[in-house]
């Protein structure tokens, strides 16, 4: 099982130090899952123009390829004008319609405010959706007081992040050997 | 229809077309040589006109997994070693080419054909050519309908007067040579949607429409939208042919067809298209209502029939040879396509001979 975290932002810290949580969770608690950490900030990507994603170079072409070639992503996204930040709405332009298909999405959401929660399920959920994702409903939203000098304080934080993270993987597994069967049942 | 070399009376017509991939066969994981590819693929075409396949035509790609690049040439191959069946391009991508050149190539195609060619241009679904060959992927959209509107100004007229934004103005410029009957059949490829098809609709302008899999009522919403904006346009649907064109395989019952054909299919697309193809899709594909053409020949003569009804179309085009199949198992679909398929399209699609039958 191959899970690629997405850190979904190019500025900014809070999400960065979440996903450096969720991945650390991973590593403890699902040492057999192989796992990669990708931070939108440390790459230099195109803007989508509509070309398959085998067509483009560079970080671009290696962040696209990486993410097809998940079993699940983990997506963190910081909430910028009430939504997700450009950046990685520029990810699911890049991708093809169906990229997500057989694959799990998780996301926790960091935000300034509560009053952001809404936005994964208003905004980002349909986007996974549509690109025909299972998706592990629950998300973990963590607030600006929950982060102190780059480390989440809030033990109640760093539990859901375990949670989410099994539950990404237990989500995966179900769905691989629901898939398997059935494909078996094909017989072709 | 006449202008396209089209008699319906004569039936649906029965083509081939490969897109010219150089794929590993996925049973062993090995890939012959291009050189191997391009002899098979002559070879593919004389089999094909064997058997009474009436078209077949050759794809341009310029990437990796891809071996027919100089299509044209590879088409003169088959042009020479055939004599009755249609050679057409499949397509010819000709916003990265010189709408000049590609028309002296298929005008010399059809030269040595003995009147044969003919030019099916599309719009390329990978970009690695614009850099290549030296193009802005920015005007993907421009460069297509500034070229392919040259190409047909300069099948339509010996003598050229034209100015654009992607190539030097042509100044009472004589084209030549010129093909055996004066013009060539001109087709847009078209990717299966609705508006794609109303382009060449509006244009008055055949199309090859190129699919997957799906229900073929789906396809069926693409060819009236075809057809609607052909009327819109001024232009007379019932002039226009209109081909199909997708995957086909012919084995002794659908399951051994789907067997044979799923591994090529699934890892062929995931090299050229960066996805697989779903299982249950596939699984789906020998429905009577899908418009995939695998399962036995009865089954797929029943498809067939079915789809000709649905689409009132004049040509289906079966793609066999994609992933890296053998060439056996393409012999033996040539085999099944020739003894049985054919046959009996022709047989109930043909109109005089039909009339003969139920008289």
């Amino acid at each position: 099982m191959k899970i690629v975290g997405l850190s979904g932002s190019q500025i900014g810290s809070k999400t960065r130090v979440a996903m450096n949580a969720a991945m650390k969770s991973l590593s403890e608690n699902h040492p057999e899952a192989e796992t990669e950490l990708i931070d939108l900030a440390d790459y230099k990507m195109d803007f989508s123009d509509g070309r398959n994603y085998l067509d483009y170079e560079g970080d671009t072409g290696y962040v696209t390829k990486t993410l097809m070639e998940a079993d699940a992503i983990i997506i963190g996204t910081p909430i910028f004008q009430a939504s997700i930040p450009a950046a990685l709405k520029n990810i699911f332009d890049l991708l093809p319609v169906n990229a997500f298909r057989d694959k799990v999405v998780s996301m926790l959401v960091t935000a300034g405010s509560a009053k952001h929660y809404m936005v994964a399920d208003t905004q980002l959920k349909p986007i996974l959706a549509y690109m025909k994702a299972q998706i592990v409903q629950t998300f973990v939203f963590i607030q600006e007081e929950d982060f102190y000098q780059k480390e989440i304080i809030n033990h109640d934080v760093l539990m859901r992040i375990d949670r989410l993270a099994e539950d990404t993987v237990v989500l995966t597994e179900t769905f691989t050997k629901i898939r398997e069967a059935k494909e078996a049942e094909y017989d072709f | 229809m006449k202008k396209y070399r089209i008699n319906p009376d004569e039936g649906l017509e029965f083509g081939i077309y490969t897109l010219g991939d150089h794929l590993p066969n996925p049973a062993t994981g090995e890939r012959i040589s291009a050189h191997q590819r391009i002899q098979d693929l002559i070879e593919y075409g004389v089999l094909a006109e064997q058997a009474g396949v009436d078209f077949f035509s050759v794809g341009e790609s310029h990437q990796e997994y891809f071996a027919t690049q100089a299509h044209a040439v590879v088409l003169s191959a088959i042009a020479q070693a055939t004599k009755k069946m249609k050679i057409a391009s499949s397509s010819t991508i000709i916003s990265t080419s010189d709408p000049v050149r590609v028309y002296e190539n298929f005008a010399t195609l059809d030269l040595i054909s003995n009147g044969r060619a003919e030019l099916v241009a599309g719009r390329a679904s990978r970009v690695g050519l614009f850099d290549l060959l030296g193009y802005d992927v920015r005007n993907y959209e421009d460069l297509f309908e500034e070229k392919f509107d040259l190409l047909r100004l300069i099948n339509e007229n010996e003598i050229v007067n034209w100015s654009g934004e992607f190539r030097a103005p042509l100044r009472n410029a004589k084209v030549l040579p010129r093909p055996v009957d004066g013009s060539l059949p001109i087709w847009r490829a078209v990717g299966g949607t609705p508006a794609s098809a109303m382009k060449a609709g509006y244009a008055g302008v055949p199309m090859f429409m190129a699919h997957l899999g799906g229900a073929t009522s789906t396809f069926k919403h693409t060819i009236d939208a075809y057809r609607q904006a052909a009327r819109a346009g001024g232009h007379n649907p019932d002039e226009l042919p209109v081909a199909t064109a997708g995957f086909f395989y012919a084995a002794d019952n659908s399951q051994q067809a789907l067997r044979e054909l799923y591994p090529h299919i699934n890892e062929g697309m995931k090299l050229t298209n960066g996805g697989g193809f779903p299982k249950q899709l596939f699984a789906q594909g020998v429905d009577p209502h899908n418009i995939m053409n695998v399962g036995s020949p009865q089954q797929i003569i029943e498809k067939i029939l079915h789809q000709h009804e649905v689409f009132g179309h004049q040509r289906y085009i079966a793609q066999i040879d994609f992933g890296g199949m053998p060439m056996d198992n393409i012999k033996r679909n040539l085999e099944l396509i020739g003894t049985e398929i054919l046959p009996a399209i022709k047989k109930y699609t043909a109109k005089n001979k039909h009339e003969e039958e139920t008289e």
